[in-house]
Parts: structure tokens; sequence; C-alpha cells
């Protein structure tokens, strides 16, 4: 994905958690597809026009609280491709990042005017363009990080697939390093 | 030039890391885990991706399995069974039990002797040592660091890399002090403390950072004392959080039946001495808490930061210059229906719950029945007292709290995660407002529009006896 343009949810709330992207009691299932329909259940009561948005736009330590991995393919299920913040907490960006959600990074003056335009005009399109690493919506236009060159954005259809694929490819080390020790437990011991 | 030290975290994540030379910058090392313990909401997509991708679990000796998150809090009928009301949390229950069976990980269901929350049960079982590296699919997975081991939430799939590699990618976080001296003033316990921490560093100070816990209030806590501390780490940012092992570690693991024993366990104690920062060592950040300052707290928003003394005036967002920071503090006011500028002390409690990974070991439950023994809960109060696990239940009835809380008016719980979540049924109705041990006060934490107070399980109890917002040290 080189550049993104659409229309953007604006959440400009600081410390939005997990439990609320996706309440615990939609965390019983054993899949990871379908959770769209609960992203912000108790939250946007369907209010929103913008069901064609794949931008995110929100406050401050965005996805703190619970490792719920179940938050990320919520948003992914509901359409989203990238958040746009001025930070994540730690869980939720590694996260995202195994499911191919983008968590971008602005400085907090330009994201304040971010709000201030979505505010405004709230059909206004936010253009997120990876390669330069500019934002743009309507008179504003920002660079920003996004952690895409550590990490390489994942397919979405094998969530953390290229992590487990770098780590099986390094069997012989981590053998080795078993070799040198014994395990701390044994959780099989009185079975 | 003088040598620049090591703290413990250094020592931890060096003797765990697989490849030989440090990643480059930005760039993840492999981490070795010790202990994986999973449960039944965060590990059924990751047992998924193993069979899709034809792999079996690397170390199923090093991993464990209970039943906490969605299971029900009642206790089962005259034939031993439990009564799942919810289809779906029967169905992952059972997926969790299937699971385990076919790659092989011992598990502790619902009635097992050994079952409870995970952060609760594996502690006390003995799994958890100094200088171990220990994951969960569970934030609260920073509650072991009170071991001194590395110890840290993960998501699903990085739940699957572990039990296919026993190991995961991850970048070096930075080391972030936090020196808490002082005696506690009576009616302030841990729970005071770490709630006082985070109101005063914020809910993401420790982003990108591991706490290490110091000081002399820290080393004078007892080891379920120091887990309520560490529990809390990622409310203030930090994936895991940790305490430098000692004696009274040492003496908790003594005896437990999954630490070594004999020879093997002296031998331990020595290794683990070893397990410190130096003095020389730096952190990339530190901070200063005096605890004989620190009071009975409250929170009064909708994160863990919004937290107070008692008897302090709910903090006016108006006051606060920047426009994020105020809007964000005027909606959870508005959420929790809470004026700004005056106290909480009065305020009505619609319900009380002692429980969760924070607050439901014997010493918490113990706390809360010396403060509702020869009392009664309110007639406007439900309370709900849910021990952290079976052997934590059953330590409380050997010693009659169950009675103590029963006879006051509360309801003894079975072992889970119960109300701190709701996700088994154990809810607020909408609107209603708790006093709660658990850790996290969000929205709708507790059920839908529910309003939540975190607090100790004092605070908790005495709040149930009044019905309202309480000054513990009222009741000593």
């Amino acid at each position: 994905m080189e550049t993104l343009a659409s229309h953007a949810i604006l959440l400009p709330i600081d410390n939005i958690d997990t439990d609320r992207i996706i309440p615990a009691r939609f965390l019983i299932t054993t899949k990871t597809k379908g959770l769209g329909r609960h992203f912000f259940s108790d939250w946007m009561h369907g209010s929103s026009a913008l069901t064609d948005a794949r931008v995110l736009v929100v406050g401050h330590n965005f996805g703190c609280g619970s490792s719920r991995e179940h938050a990320v393919w919520a948003l992914a299920d509901f359409g989203i491709e990238a958040v746009v913040s001025t930070g994540f907490a730690d869980i939720f960006h590694a996260n995202a990042l195994r499911n191919g959600l983008i968590p971008v990074v602005v400085g907090p003056e330009d994201h304040e005017k971010l709000v201030t335009e979505l505010e405004t005009s709230p059909e206004q399109e936010v253009v997120i363009d990876f390669a330069s690493r500019r934002l743009s919506c309507g008179s504003i236009e920002a660079g920003f990080t996004a952690a895409i060159d550590t990490v390489r954005i994942e397919d979405r259809e094998t969530p953390g697939g290229e992590e487990l694929d770098a780590l099986l490819r390094q069997a012989d080390l981590i053998g080795r390093h078993e070799a040198g020790r014994q395990p701390r437990v044994d959780t099989r011991k009185d079975l | 030039m003088t040598d620049p030290g090591t703290t413990l975290f250094d020592r931890i994540w060096d003797d765990h890391r697989v490849n030989a030379a440090p990643a480059p910058d930005g760039g993840p090392d492999t981490l070795y885990i010790d202990l994986h313990l999973i449960h039944e909401v965060t590990s059924p997509q990751a047992f998924s991706i193993l069979r899709e991708r034809g792999l079996g679990l690397r170390r199923p000796g090093q991993t464990v399995a209970t039943m906490d998150h969605s299971i029900p809090s009642t206790p089962p009928g005259p034939d031993g069974r439990y009564v799942i009301e919810d289809p779906d949390a029967e169905v992952q229950l059972a997926a969790l039990a299937r699971n385990c069976d076919e790659f092989g990980v011992p598990l502790f269901p619902m009635g097992h002797e050994n079952q409870g929350i995970v952060h609760v049960t594996a502690p006390e079982l003995g799994l958890v040592q100094p200088g171990m590296t220990i994951v969960c699919g569970d934030s609260h997975t920073a509650t072991h660091g009170a071991f001194g081991a590395l110890a840290f939430g993960i998501g699903t799939s990085q739940v699957a890399h572990v039990f296919a590699t026993q190991c995961l990618l991850a970048h070096r976080p930075r080391t972030f002090e936090i020196r808490i001296d002082g005696a506690l003033q009576p009616g302030v316990t841990a729970k005071d403390v770490i709630l006082s921490v985070i109101a005063g560093i914020g809910t993401e100070a420790g982003t990108g950072h591991v706490f290490e816990y110091t000081g002399t209030t820290i080393r004078a806590m007892s080891m379920e004392e120091r887990m309520t501390v560490t529990n809390m780490s990622i409310e203030g940012g930090a994936t895991a959080g940790l305490i430098q092992p000692d004696d009274t570690t040492f003496d908790y693991l003594a005896g437990r039946q999954y630490a070594p024993r004999g020879a093997a366990f002296d031998d331990a104690v020595a290794r683990w001495r070893r397990l410190a920062t130096d003095e020389s060592a730096a952190y990339h950040r530190s901070v200063e808490i005096d605890a004989r300052r620190v009071e009975p707290m409250i929170t009064y928003g909708t994160n863990p930061g919004m937290g107070m003394a008692v008897h302090e005036p709910v903090p006016d967002p108006a006051a606060l210059t920047n426009a994020s920071d105020r809007r964000s503090a005027q909606r959870a006011l508005e959420y929790m229906r809470i004026e700004p500028g005056k106290p909480l002390l009065g305020h009505p409690v619609e319900v009380v719950f002692v429980g969760s990974c924070t607050n439901s070991r014997l010493s918490d439950l113990r706390d809360a029945a010396r403060i509702l023994e020869g009392r009664k809960v309110s007639d406007t109060v439900r309370m709900l007292v849910v021990p952290g696990s079976q052997r934590t239940k059953r330590a409380a009835e050997d010693e009659g709290l169950d009675t103590i809380f029963k006879t006051a008016g509360a309801e003894w719980r079975e072992p889970g995660c119960s109300m701190c979540l709701a996700m088994n049924g154990d809810r607020l109705e909408p609107g209603q407002l708790s006093v709660s041990t658990s850790n996290r006060n969000f929205e709708g934490r507790q059920g839908p529009s529910g309003r939540t107070i975190l607090a100790s399980p004092l605070t908790a109890a005495a709040c149930a006896v009044t019905g309202v917002i309480t000054d513990v040290r009222e009741l000593l």
C-alpha cells in the first residue's frame, strides 16, 4: 500500500482503551473474523455516516489497557486500515502491525490541526502517503512516523505469520539456547 | 572508564536472548520464554494457527492453562457440574480443554484444586520464579515481576509464536525506576501506593519501558502486596514491572508445588541472589515517591491515572491547560456523572466488588474481612467477594473469612475474573456505580454504562458498610 485516501472517523479522546474498542463480553469467541460489528459497541451506536471510512483519528495513548488482539481484529474487520494518533500503547501497537493495521504517529500540533479540520469538515478526506510519510487533509499537511520499516506489514489473512516464519527459521539457534540450560519449570511433573 | 553497571532487567533479558549479538538498532531480539501461561479467551485463535500451519507445541512442559475469564462465579450444583449460561462461553471453555488435550498442555479446569485467576494461581503454585521470562495473552502478566521475573502480556498471534518456537521477537524496552521509600500510614495499602504512582506519572509514562520498583516500602512488602503493585504496571503504560527478589521472595517459594526442592532449592536461591541491579547502573528514567504521604486512594474518572486521596476534591477539568487533556477529563466526568471541585465522600455506592488479579489474594480477603467483621453490608449495596483461586478460597474458608462475609451480607463466590471485566454475567446494571478492588475503571469495563471507582480492599469494604464513599480510617 503506497497511499491511502479515505474518509476518517474522528474520536479525539485520549487514552481510548481496548475495552472501549471491543468490550470483553464480545471476546467469547474462538475466531478472528466478524468482530467489526462490535467495534466501539457501547459508543458509536451506528450514528456515523462515514461507514466507508478506512482511517480512524484518535487521541493520545490509543489502545491502552488489555492486550486483547481482538481490538485490532475488530478495527480491521470494520475496514479500518490506519489509525492516526500522537502515540499508541505498546501492546496495541505491536498487535496492529501484525495484522496489517498501520499506526500513524503525528506531532501534537499537527494532530490538533487535523482534529479541528475534521470537526469543521467531517467529509474531508484524509490522504496518507506511506512512501513520503506525508499526511494531508484539506489545507493541512503533516509529516508522520510509522514503524513499517522495522516490521513488515503483515498479510491480514495470517496474523503474525511473517514473524512466525522468522522464528521458525531460528530453530537451530533456539535449540542451542535450550541445550545449555535446564527448563526452569516442568508444568507436567505431577501429571 | 567505570563499569556502567547492569540492571536487573538487563540481566534477565540478556540471559534469554537467543541471538548471540544484540539486534541492530530498530530490530527485535529473539527472546526465549521460560513459562507460557494460557487461558480460554486469548488462546483459541493461536491454536488455530498451529493447526493451519501443521505445527506442534515446542515445549508443552513449559506451558500451563487455567480457566478464569469467562467462567461463572456461582458454585457447582449437587452433581459437581458448573452451570454456564452463555453457550458461547461453553464453546470457548470446551475449546480450551480440547486444545490442551490435543497439544499436551496441563490444564486446571473449573473445580480443579489448582484452578484460579492465572496471575493468582501460578505464583501460589511456585511456577513463577526469579529470573524467568513469562508471557501470557493478558496484560496483567506484569504481576509476576514481583518475583524478579520478566513477565509481560502478549497478543494472540504471539501466543502462537511461543507455542511453536518457545520464543518471540521483541524490541528491547528502556528501564524506568519507581523508587518508593518510607513506612505506610494505617489504612494505606499496596493498592493505594500503586494508584498513587499512576496518578502521579499518568497512564502512558511507562510506554516503551519496563518498571523496576525499588525502595524501602517495596522491601517491607509481602509477596502478595508486591504482586498488587506490579500487577498494575500496565496501567502506567509499562508492559512489565520488576522487583528484585530477596528473602521475602525465597521464603514465599519454599515448599511450593512447582518450586525446586532440597539441594536444588538452595542452588536456585544462590542463583536468584545474583538477580539485582548494580549500584552503578543507570535507568533511562526515575521517579521517587514518599510513601509516608500516600493516603487511601480512589479513582474518579475513566482511566486508572484519574486517582486522588479519598477526601480530596475531584480535580476540575477547566484547570487543565492542554485542550486534549481537558476534553478527555470532561468526557470522563460526564460519563461518571461526577461533579468537579467537590470530594466524593458520601457519594452513594451500589455495588462493591472485592476480587481480580490485583486484589483477590488471602491478605486482600483478610483486609476486607477485618472491616466487615461485626458489621453489615449496607441495605443499598450488593457486595461480591470473589477469591482469586481455589487454593485462596480454601485458605480463606479455613480461617472463617467466608463466614464473616456471608454474615455481613456479602456474596462469597467461586474463583475467577468475575466482575473485573464482566465476561461471565457478573456485571453492573447500566448506570450503577461500583467500588472495585480491580485494576481498570474504563468506560463499560464492568458492564455497559457501568461506573467504576478503583480502591483497596479496605476502602471497598468500608464503602460496602456505609453505602457511600468512605475514608476507611474512620472505621479502623
